[in-house]
């Protein structure tokens, strides 16, 4: 193995405190009065108590234990986590970017509303939408809008009965649960033996109470749905709207566009596709894109620019708009990164991101393909997109290493996992997504991992199953860490006295 | 630590090969030997053994002399306590059921049971649901929820429920009639429910909308039927735990597990009643079934709940037969059937049907 992460034996910072000592003096006492009310006065504050370069180097090996895409390969399936160029970070911190205050006079800030503006224009002309929001700021909640806006469609029409709203069994569980916490009812739809919506079961789910269809493409197994305009056909028929979740947008740009497929809703992760890294717990943005019917119920404040005036603003004065769905507009900072890497990349640089994207994910099937104890449980016959889903059942059978082994095993190789046991339809998934940033040379890497893993899993299955252990933590016991997880020094504290 | 009971019907599963659809009755065993059939029960027991060593979990292991089990596990190189008599080479029902008596006296924690449908009603006859059971599948005929796919995964299961104690759920104990089946007809008896342990795999779960644990998800489910139930109507309640899960969130407490009851107005007005009395019951009124496949095997009519009969389901129609079912159960169950005794009738229910999986959830699923 020839990977070793850092391993600090790193204490907490509320252990590593001594009384009395600070980072920086400040001078004199504070003056004047502050009114607290009594009843919120704490007696103690207990905050930690260091030097400077104690904070410092405890929060530099901290960050040397961690592992992200600026550390090595990350093929996180459905995730996207593509290197993002550090010019965007450096514009978004631009003080001009990052110290205006969302209360400031809309004069003041004519640039951000100009930047927020022209990449609305953009995001819609990638999705070949009429008008794009940019306030909701995460995918699952631009999928809970889309969910509200289907709802105020049908609404206007007079056409409220349309209580369910269709999903594949593909699809990621924020589909279902946006749906469901719009107070529709989820109808699920199997994939056929190709992995793509099973049209006579589409068939059978549509009626008169069909509100919408939430649909991925390319899907969560990397596959495009090809039978889309037949899809979008007897949805529309039955009267309901399709609405696109963006999360897969890496495998198209520049190729096809949900607008054209017949999408009347789309969503985006900005912080996927266009360069904020998505998984770190945020800020992320998930803009929502809407054709022309649906425009005049997309939530206030719209962006708008007075021709006459020559001047952006803040349009809140749309009757039909579903209302208020975000504080203030979104997460800025995430929108400049958007905005500077849309430049950056400019039409054919998007076209670019595609290709190498798809290239890199079919790269990886081809040469795991012939690789035993790794296999396609669905249409393996035509290229994949952006990303591949492999099952490694055969090999759990054969020797009880397990997709969950593999994927721990790959950290030891100094690889991130990829997504394991998702989408669920696929026993034993690893679904894997190179993305278009990782060279010809961490692809082979990635290929010949895995392929040591399986011999490992025959010779060695008890010393794989340990894994893993190079890395900074070890194996986790992952089920009581999600049961009772300890997130505070407080919580801390309470559990080290039971 | 916990203590696991072992116990192999060693002759399990010898009259499939010989094509003898099962392997109950001396006569039975005597022919199935005649035509060359080698015991497979044993084998698959030691592969469940192996991979239950493999995890490396400790562990009380108490079992039945000989070929019932103590040989098995000296094969898989586990230590035992043996306990009990039998007469090796001339073993029966009655020396599984003696097995599982002794083993409940033992308190063992779960009994992990080589066989098939025939061994697993034979325990449940000697001991009822006490004990949490799972079998390993051995048998000819396992159209009993309560075996692990395979041998393999039946070792997993048992050594996490031994380590973390895994969940447990109610599955389906189904039998043949052996007689019948030999003559190709199929006549399956629901004989009850036993407690397995299961798997949780939460991440998978989480995603496809369910908690991960069957009570909860069937509390999901059964709020939702009761919002969907409208006054003066007719619930016909099919058996099983999914839909007694109904009656229970409706304060019901003593539904029939293994028959049909009746609901109105949110009330239990009928218990346990048979075809007649549910078309008499039904009458003129507006009716729905409600019924939840039979785990694995995918019956929602015909099996195991006879008294929805053609006739009753004629009178209901197809569009008012509710089916529901756990996206757990579904997942072990990806394909429905309906066997009415009425060719017409179940051509009409093939195709997609929706089952309800959650709290406004469902999922279209296939017919066959
Ligand atoms: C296919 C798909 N849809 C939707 C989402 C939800 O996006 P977010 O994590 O921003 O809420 C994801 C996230 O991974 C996804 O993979």
């Amino acid at each position: 193995m020839s990977y070793q992460q850092a391993r600090w034996i790193e204490p907490l910072i509320f252990e590593l405190s001594k009384p009395g000592r600070v980072g920086s003096s400040l001078p004199g006492k504070p003056r004047g009065r502050i009114n607290v009310p009594k009843e919120l006065l704490r007696e103690k504050l207990e905050l930690p108590e260091l030097s400077e370069p104690e904070v410092v180097r405890h929060y530099t090996r901290l960050s040397q234990m961690n592992y992200g895409v600026d550390s090595g390969f990350y093929p996180l399936g459905s995730c996207t986590m593509k290197y993002n160029p550090k010019v965007c970070e450096e514009l978004a911190a631009l003080e001009t970017a990052s110290c205006i205050h969302p209360h400031q006079a809309e004069e003041t800030v004519q640039g951000a509303l100009e930047l927020m503006y022209r990449l609305g224009r953009f995001l819609a002309e990638i999705a070949g939408v009429a008008r794009v929001s940019l306030q909701p700021s995460a995918g699952a909640h631009g999928e809970f809008i889309a969910m509200l806006l289907t709802r105020a469609y049908h609404k206007s029409g007079r056409d409220d009965k349309r209580d369910r709203v269709i999903v594949p069994d593909s699809a990621h569980g924020t589909n279902p649960a946006s749906a469901a916490m719009a107070g529709y009812e989820v109808v699920t739809v199997p994939s056929n033996a190709r992995g793509r919506v099973d049209l006579k079961a589409l068939k059978a789910a549509v009626s008169e109470r069909t509100a919408a269809l939430m649909l991925t493409n390319p899907n969560t197994l990397g596959l495009f749905e090809d039978q889309i305009i037949d899809i979008a056909e007897v949805i529309h028929d039955a009267g309901g709207l399709l609405f696109y979740d963006g999360a897969n947008l890496n495998g198209i740009l520049g190729k096809t566009r949900p607008g054209d497929m017949g999408f009347d809703i789309v969503h985006f992760n900005l912080h996927k596709t266009f360069a904020t890294p998505h998984g770190g717990g945020g800020p992320g943005a998930g803009p929502i894109g809407v054709q022309k019917e649906l425009e005049k119920f997309l939530p206030v404040p719209v962006v708008e620019y007075d021709r006459k005036r020559k001047r952006y603003y803040f349009d809140y004065n749309r009757p039909h708009s579903i209302g208020k769905i975000k504080g203030f507009y979104g997460n800025f900072g995430v929108l400049v990164k958007a905005y500077a890497y849309l430049l950056l990349m400019g039409a054919e640089g998007l076209n670019e991101v595609t290709e190498a994207a798809v290239l890199n994910a079919n790269y990886i099937m081809h040469k795991l393909l012939g690789v035993k104890g790794y296999e396609l449980k669905f249409d393996a016959s035509g290229p994949c997109k952006h990303e591949v889903v492999f099952s490694t059942e055969s090999l759990k059978l054969e020797t009880g290493v397990t997709a969950r082994d593999v994927a721990k095993r790959l950290l030891d190789h100094g690889i991130h996992a990829p997504t394991y046991y998702f989408p669920p339809i696929v026993p034993e998934a690893l679904m894997i997504e190179p993305t278009e940033t990782e060279p010809r040379e961490e692809l082979d890497h990635f290929v010949d991992a895995l392929n040591t893993i399986a011999q490992e899993a025959r010779s060695n299955p008890e010393k794989l199953r340990s894994a893993p252990t190079t890395t900074a933590i070890g194996k986790l016991d992952e089920a009581k860490a999600s049961r009772e997880p300890i997130l505070s020094w407080g919580a801390h504290r309470k559990s080290a006295k039971k | 630590m916990k203590k696991l009971g072992l116990i192999v019907n060693p002759i399990a599963g010898m009259g499939g090969r010989v094509g003898l659809k099962g392997t109950g009755g001396a006569d039975i065993i005597a022919k199935a030997l005649e035509l060359g059939a080698e015991p497979v029960s044993p084998a698959r027991a030691v592969e469940t053994l192996r991979s239950l060593k493999r995890a490396g979990v400790k562990f009380e292991l108490i079992t039945y002399p000989a070929e019932m089990g103590a040989a098995e596990a000296s094969e898989a190189g586990l230590e035992v306590q043996v306990i009990g008599h039998i007469t090796s080479g001339k073993t029966t029902a009655e020396d599984t059921k003696r097995a599982a008596r002794e083993m409940l006296e033992k308190d063992v924690d779960l009994i992990l049971l080589a066989g098939g449908d025939g061994t697993m009603s034979d325990i449940i006859k000697a001991i009822g649901t006490q004990v949490p059971i799972l079998g390993i599948p051995t048998g000819v005929k396992m159209h009993s929820a309560a075996f692990a796919n395979t041998p393999q995964t039946a070792g997993e299961v048992v050594a996490r429920f031994l380590s973390e104690g895994l969940p447990l759920r109610e599955a389906e104990v189904m039998d043949i009639d052996e007689e019948a089946y030999r003559e190709n007809r199929l006549v399956a008896k629901l004989k009850g429910y036993v407690r397995v342990p299961y798997e949780p795999v939460m991440m998978q779960a989480t995603k496809e909308g369910s908690t991960g644990y069957e009570l909860a998800d069937q509390k999901a489910i059964a709020r939702w039927v009761i919002e969907l139930m409208e006054r003066g109507h007719i619930y016909a309640l099919g058996p099983g735990t999914t839909t007694r899960a109904v009656a229970e969130e409706l304060g019901i407490y003593n539904s029939t597990l293994l028959g049909v009851d009746l609901l109105q107005d949110y009330k239990l007005v009928a218990r346990d009643v048979n075809e007649q009395q549910l078309l008499k019951a039904i009458g003129k009124k507006s009716a729905t079934i409600i019924v939840s496949p039979i785990g694995r095997q995918g019956f929602i009519v015909g099996r195991g709940n006879q008294q929805l009969s053609p006739a009753v389901v004629r009178r209901v129609g197809k569009e008012n037969v509710w089916v529901l079912a756990t996206p757990h159960k579904l997942r072990a169950t990806p394909t429905l059937k309906v066997d009415t005794d009425d060719a017409e009738l179940d051509r009409e229910f093939r195709g997609y049907i929706r089952v309800i999986t959650g709290y406004r959830q469902t999922c279209m699923v296939k017919v066959v």
